[in-house]
């Protein structure tokens, strides 16, 4: 393989990751801009969604596509679960508070996890089989590569839809830019926060169903990519979906690059360095602020 | 300057580290009271920045880290002596820890959090990959104990006086740090930022100080450890301690001095009871967590005490 070929392929590689890492940015902005705490909770998502497909594949041998939106509603409800119980009786609503509050219920739930499943690393069947895809002048692609950008595509095109056209996305969006204001107007702010952490957690599954073909899944996989996923959202500005997107597809490619051309166990410390870099140049990140600014 | 009631409080500090040789025989439970002492300096030092200048640190694993890795490799693979390098791994703590303080408490919000969470896990990682410093993931061995005179801090009690010494002094000089201008300062700040600033208070440059300071503190516990266990290795400094020296500060109650001891004390001891059950470790952390945030936010030896206030209060009425 020469060169050019090798930067390409990962540069593939990047992209899929970025993907995933784009997903669970997003889910990180939506909870950001209806709260403004940052979700730790977010991690145990996407294991959970990495689980429970495997559980509804393998275990139950439930067909791909049912098991698919079955994870997604299952995480979904564990999201609104968390918010009508703990976070909407927390009886602190300062920020930091809420925040350490994300933390303790990220620890509960993959204790839970851990407990249901185990600790073993777990394999889920590829959607479309493990054959490579050869196009023309391209190297070799493995086809869940292609589903993973599929569904990113997908799932950011749906979200836009969503938040520009429907009537709850924009009330959603109000209620970020500024909370009391959406209230006056009718809007119920519990229940956007309420479908924001829904929203978050459906997402996070989305991010672990993808990836689990490609790398196996487990009880805390979720804990790397979500901490890369929340360093993706700051790296293209935190709140801002499309900074969300961009951040995720940078942070992707740098690490493969990164693994790829100076050494693979240090791939987790260059998202984490950019993340520190971006921190101290450009603290907005490259997009700016999202809708809302909070301090 | 100390008040009344806090020569009485660190006396009994001082009575009861004193006394508990005298009743405590078995070797584990030193290393459980010398694990505790341990946690506690770095909570001590992680409290002054979440309750009093309003601040996420999800990274003291590596600050304590720091300390340990700065103690063990200056003296193994150096030949350094003991107390300098203790005290280089003081300053440098500290210094990196103004490096990614000064440029994330500049700015309002939640920066360091952020900060600090992807500094931890590059230390980390560097912990186990630059092999020929650290010894990679297998950890650095032998590692000598510290020594006073001739007098080597080889076993459990010993530690343990040494450990407890460096906790009595270092309360205390939180404590006397809190009645002054500076805790002051910090109490402003935490009460509300844009008085204190319109006030005159340069609250910027106090966050800065009381993170680098509680850098320092998880810095010299992490030496402290060094060469107590003699023995070190990245996987103690990992997120998780991270964490959980955060719920520590949570549980005794932000803001709270002797709040961080009990939480210190509480959750080492629960850890340690549930070694034998180590899949629940997680859970039962979390749930701790949970229902202390979710009913006393302002910590349990905080909010009984609130509890009990407010009972007063009311009889008084009444």
């Amino acid at each position: 393989m020469d060169f050019y070929q090798q930067i390409s392929q990962y540069i593939i590689t990047g992209l899929t990751i970025g993907a995933i890492y784009a997903i669970v940015a997003m889910g990180f902005n939506i909870i950001h801009n209806a709260t403004g705490i940052v979700n730790f909770a977010q991690c145990e998502f996407i294991s959970l969604g990495g689980m429970f497909m495997y559980s509804l594949v393998v275990l139950f041998k439930v067909n791909l596509i049912i098991a698919f939106f079955m994870s997604m509603a299952g995480v979904a409800l564990i999201g609104a679960l968390i918010e009508i119980g703990p976070i909407r009786h927390a009886r602190s609503k300062e920020i930091i508070i809420l925040i350490f509050l994300t933390i303790g219920l990220s620890e509960v739930l993959r204790g839970a996890a851990q407990e249901v499943w185990g600790t073993d690393n777990v394999g889920v069947p590829a959607f479309s089989g493990e054959t490579p895809i050869h196009l023309p002048g391209r190297p070799a692609t493995v086809p869940q590569h292609i589903w993973v950008f599929a569904i990113t595509v997908m799932v950011m095109l749906m979200l836009r839809y969503f938040f520009k056209k429907t009537l709850m996305g924009k009330a959603m969006r109000a209620t970020a830019v500024n909370r009391r204001a959406a209230a006056l107007a009718g809007i119920s702010v519990n229940r956007m926060v309420l479908f924001s952490f829904a929203f978050s957690g459906a997402l996070g599954a989305v991010a672990g169903m993808i990836i689990a073909p490609i790398s196996s899944t487990s009880y805390d996989t979720g804990i790397m990519l979500g901490l890369k996923g929340f360093a993706a959202a700051i790296l293209g500005g935190y709140g801002n979906f499309a900074g969300a997107i961009l951040g995720g597809l940078i942070l992707g490619i740098l690490e493969s690059l990164g693994a790829g051309l100076i050494s693979s166990q240090y791939k987790d410390a260059i998202a984490f360095f950019v993340l520190l870099l971006v921190l101290f140049l450009k603290p907005t990140g490259i997009m700016g602020y999202g809708e809302s600014e909070r301090v | 300057m100390l008040k009344h009631k806090d020569y009485f409080c660190f006396g009994i500090l001082a009575l009861v580290i004193v006394a508990i040789p005298l009743f405590v025989e078995s070797k584990y439970y030193f290393i459980v009271l010398n694990v505790i002492g341990l946690n506690t300096l770095v909570v001590v030092g992680l409290n002054l920045l979440i309750g009093f200048a309003g601040q996420i640190s999800l990274g003291h694993a590596a600050f304590y880290g720091l300390g340990s890795y700065f103690s063990g490799i200056l003296t193994v693979n150096y030949g350094f002596p003991l107390w300098p390098a203790m005290l280089v791994g003081m300053l440098a703590t500290g210094a990196v820890a103004y490096l990614i303080g000064y440029p994330s408490l500049k700015l309002r919000g939640h920066y360091l959090v952020m900060a600090t969470l992807g500094f931890g896990i590059i230390i980390n990682i560097l912990m186990g990959e630059l092999e020929q410093f650290t010894g990679g993931h297998d950890g650095l061995m032998g590692i000598p104990p510290l020594t006073i005179g001739g007098l080597a801090f080889d076993n459990d009690l010993k530690n343990f006086y040494l450990i407890w010494s460096f906790v009595f002094f270092f309360m205390l000089a939180a404590r006397n740090l809190l009645n002054s201008r500076v805790g002051r300062a910090l109490r402003a700040i935490n009460g509300s930022e844009v008085a204190a600033n319109s006030l005159g208070v340069n609250t910027a440059e106090y966050k800065v100080k009381i993170f680098v300071l509680s850098a320092m503190f998880a810095s010299i516990s992490g030496s402290l450890y060094a060469h107590y266990i003699t023995f070190i290795s990245p996987s103690s400094y990992d997120f998780y301690y991270s964490i959980q020296v955060v719920t520590m500060v949570i549980v005794g109650g932000m803001g709270s001095l002797w709040g961080s001891l009990f939480g210190a004390g509480i959750l080492t001891f629960m850890s340690e009871a549930l070694h034998v059950a180590k899949q629940y470790h997680i859970i039962a952390h979390g749930i701790f967590l949970c229902l202390v945030l979710v009913f006393l936010p302002e910590g349990i030896t905080v909010g009984i005490y609130n509890f009990f206030l407010k009972r007063k209060t009311r009889k008084l009425i009444n």
